[in-house]
């Protein structure tokens, strides 16, 4: 039945309140504790200790994790030291085989998985759901198909495999992270033992379970659960042979420290301050979007995060308030609601370090912006904050907040532009948003960053190469590149 | 006239009948920083062979360097690729035209030829990639989804080289041509006991028109100069190829302020891998749609 104009009228000023949406959680089973994954079992951790892993939307314990000690984590280098050697020398199909099973296992749990991560990390479901769960399986997809192609890849060259690869993960897109790291890996005839974040480990001790599942052989890959004591231990064991290591700036400077002289392969994706450029001429509600998605999506907890916004001075106003509007439409709430755009920060310890950081902003004199949104009573929670007045001096513009906190500062000319997006430390990612093709094509040439997203934000895909210039580290994950760190070329 | 001697000598009577009597115009050996050939601004000379004097680089000498690579990398990594192979090209040919000095500084003999041919080899070689690399390792990407997707290697700024301490040409030569294929400045601190064949190779380069600051090569002694060029917070990467296995494991250690690319491939390597190691992968993503 068509709506009359005089029905319309009175629709259209009404406000919809959104009916709660939650996913179904009742067909998880969280075990209350977990051991360590080591050789194909779970062991329970010589140290004896345990830690709480909590839902940070509720601050309910989730289970109770091990804190892997040196014996542990000797044990669990052993175990990929021993599986190493036959697992390097199967043939290069049948590594193919094993990859793609795991692919396949991440599909079929698609789900399980991504209420799971939900739970421990706190991002919304519709994230891990469309975005962390469906990549990390096209990258185990993605890599097995390598395994039995190096030869290809890399003509005229010796290949092997370096040995065992110790990997530390974050928090911010745990599955995800852990796939990006164990893939290529094993695609190449590494083994690993991996260590998932602190907060977060419950997803990568299902892929234990995964791993079991799909029959790979024993130690090949290995979970060990634990904090940064763990993940030292780990990579300055000596029979690691490759660290890979994506985190913040500071512990990467750390490892690279640490491993100085020791002559084992490192790779290192680090923190970033990307600039997200907007000329007079882009789409405008199309960049709006770019901004949210760019500093919005996963709480900010992204290290390629657009984080600095620098609009051409011409359209700042116009912008910022489109850009407001679309801020005060952002659904903030339980990360299991499937319209929630905002979820949980992932820990207290980030929240405070969100919240310090805020407060410098307002110190230093850059003018607030937070729409209006209901914090619920319990659980760590940031809304979307945005600063305009921001000098490039301030901490706000030149620190990774690793928050929902935007800052946005103008320019008049190109070349401004780049010289405001290329003066940091960083250079992860960079962003920018004009209708000019030639524009695009100068602009990311300029900028000094492994990624550059023209007309288009925080994307990803397996075939494509992710990692940074300068302080956001080196080496690079995805792709065809993404198969060198882990092989060594003679 | 005939027969009046002039009070003043003529100019003829200064050249040496025979090779015995002449007095040779010897050549004071400098650095070459920002284009210019210069002592070192400490003033402080040494003398690896006993007798030539050379300038022995200071931190401040180091800085400098620095300071003008990173002045001539915006302009030399916008070169067209094949202006770049135009111009490592002409530095092979500037180096052969001066092949008999070369052999002669290396000690001449069947050796010294030898090493003056492959450094001459290897600038051809090089000169070759750099319309090349790009094509060899870039990609375009099949992402899953509505999006034009590449990546192309770009260079990685201000590269720092140790050359090692034999062979003194051919061992810098082996990683300047690389690191300059690719786009990159450097600054390269020559072999420590045989510095005048670097130093007569900046002279090379200095006609060869890389633009100044391109390539700047200082003399002196290593445990001066490395660890300033190893915690340099405006270096990039480190060419570590040359090195003790002291002096790598204290320039990781440096190099970790700024997350430098410390790049440690066997000094002998001729390698397209060589080129990408002081290269970044950069990636870039376009919507496809009408």
């Amino acid at each position: 039945m068509a709506i009359t104009k005089r029905q319309a009228a009175p629709l259209a000023k009404q406000t919809f309140e959104y009916a709660p949406a939650p996913e179904a959680t009742d067909h998880i089973r969280i075990q209350p504790r977990y051991g360590l994954f080591v050789g194909g079992r779970m062991l329970e951790p010589h140290s004896k200790k345990r830690f709480p892993t909590i839902n940070p939307a509720t601050e309910q314990k989730l289970s109770e994790v091990a804190e892997a000690d040196a014996v542990d984590v000797g044990r669990a280098v052993a175990a990929a030291d021993k599986a190493f050697t036959s697992w390097s020398r199967l043939a290069p199909s049948l590594r193919a085989r094993y990859l793609f099973r795991i692919s396949r296992l991440i599909q079929e749990r698609a789900r399980e998985l991504a209420v799971v991560e939900t739970m421990d990390g706190g991002k919304p479901i519709k994230e891990s759901r469309d975005v962390d769960i469906p990549l990390s399986a096209a990258h185990f997809f993605y890599y097995a198909g390598w395994a039995d192609k190096l030869e290809w890849a890399f003509p005229n060259r010796r290949l092997r495999p370096v040995g065992v690869a110790g990997q530390v993960i974050p928090w911010n897109f745990p599955l995800l992270m852990l796939s990006w790291k164990i893939a290529p890996a094993l695609a190449a005839g590494n083994t690993v033992v991996l260590k998932p974040a602190e907060t977060t480990p419950l997803s990568a001790l299902l892929f234990a379970e995964i791993c079991q599942q799909a029959e790979l052989p024993p130690g090949v890959v290995n979970i060990i659960t634990g904090a940064g004591k763990t993940g030292s231990l780990l990579v300055s064991h000596p029979a690691v042979k490759k660290v890979a290591f994506t985190g913040s700036t500071e512990v990467g400077k750390l490892i690279q420290r640490t491993l100085a002289g020791t002559g084992k392969r490192l790779s290192l994706e680090l923190g970033g301050k990307a600039a997200n450029i907007v000329f007079e001429d882009a789409p405008l509600d199309q960049a709006v979007e770019g901004i949210v998605n760019g500093i919005y999506f996963n709480q900010g907890h992204v290290c390629c995060a657009g984080s600095r916004l620098l609009v051409q001075e011409s359209i700042a106003k116009p912008l910022l308030e489109k850009l407001k509007q679309r801020l005060s439409t952002l659904r903030l709430g339980d990360p299991l609601d499937k319209n929630t755009d905002i979820g949980a920060i992932n820990s207290r310890a980030q929240l405070e370090k969100i919240q310090g950081l805020v407060a410098s902003g307002v110190e230093e004199g850059a003018e607030i912006y937070q729409p209006e949104c209901r914090i619920p009573e319990r659980g760590f929670w940031f809304p979307p904050t945005l600063f305009t007045n921001v000098s490039q001096s301030y901490r706000i513009a030149r620190e990774e907040i690793f928050g929902p906190v935007l800052s946005v500062l103008t320019f008049r000319t190109p070349a401004e532009a780049v010289e405001k997006a290329n003066n940091t430390p960083y250079g992860l990612s960079a962003g920018v948003w004009t209708d000019k093709g030639s524009r695009i094509l100068w602009m990311a040439e300029r900028m000094r960053a492994g990624v550059v997203w023209a007309n288009t934000f925080n994307r990803f895909d397996p075939t494509s190469p992710f990692g940074g210039y300068k302080e956001s580290g080196f080496g690079r994950e995805g792709g065809v590149h993404g198969l060198l760190p882990y092989l060594e070329l003679t | 006239m005939a027969g009046k001697r002039s009070t003043r000598p003529s100019p003829q009577t200064a050249l040496a009948r025979n090779s015995r009597d002449r007095v040779e115009v010897r050549k004071t050996y400098k650095q070459y920083v920002g284009g210019e050939f210069v002592r070192s601004e400490s003033g402080r000379a040494y003398r690896p062979d006993g007798a030539v004097n050379v300038p022995r680089g200071s931190r401040k000498d180091l800085r400098d360097a620095v300071r003008a690579a990173r002045g001539a990398f915006a302009g030399w990594a916008a070169r067209t690729a094949m202006n770049r192979g135009q111009i490592l090209y002409r530095a092979a040919e500037m180096l052969d035209g001066r092949r008999t000095q070369f052999i002669e500084l290396l000690g001449g003999g069947r050796k010294a030829r030898e090493e003056l041919e492959q450094a001459v080899e290897t600038l051809v070689w090089y000169a070759g990639w750099t319309d090349k690399i790009v094509q060899v390792t870039g990609t375009v990407n099949p992402v899953a989804g509505p999006f034009f997707n590449f990546t192309i290697p770009e260079p990685t700024g201000v590269v720092g080289i140790v050359a090692p301490e034999q062979p003194a040409l051919l061992g810098l030569v082996r990683r300047l041509a690389p690191a300059l294929c690719g786009g990159n400045v450097v600054v390269a601190l020559a072999s420590e006991t045989m510095p005048i064949p670097a130093l007569t190779l900046a002279e090379v380069l200095a006609t060869s028109d890389f633009p100044s600051g391109v390539v700047n090569v200082l003399s002196g002694q290593r445990r001066e100069l490395l660890p300033w060029l190893a915690a340099h917070m405006d270096v990039n990467a480190i060419d570590a190829g040359g090195c003790t296995p002291e002096e790598v494991a204290a320039i990781e250690k440096a190099a970790a302020d700024n997350v430098k690319r410390v790049v440690k491939m066997p000094a002998g390597e001729l390698s397209p891998h060589l080129i990408t190691a002081f290269m970044e992968m950069k990636t870039i993503w376009h919507p496809i749609g009408v």
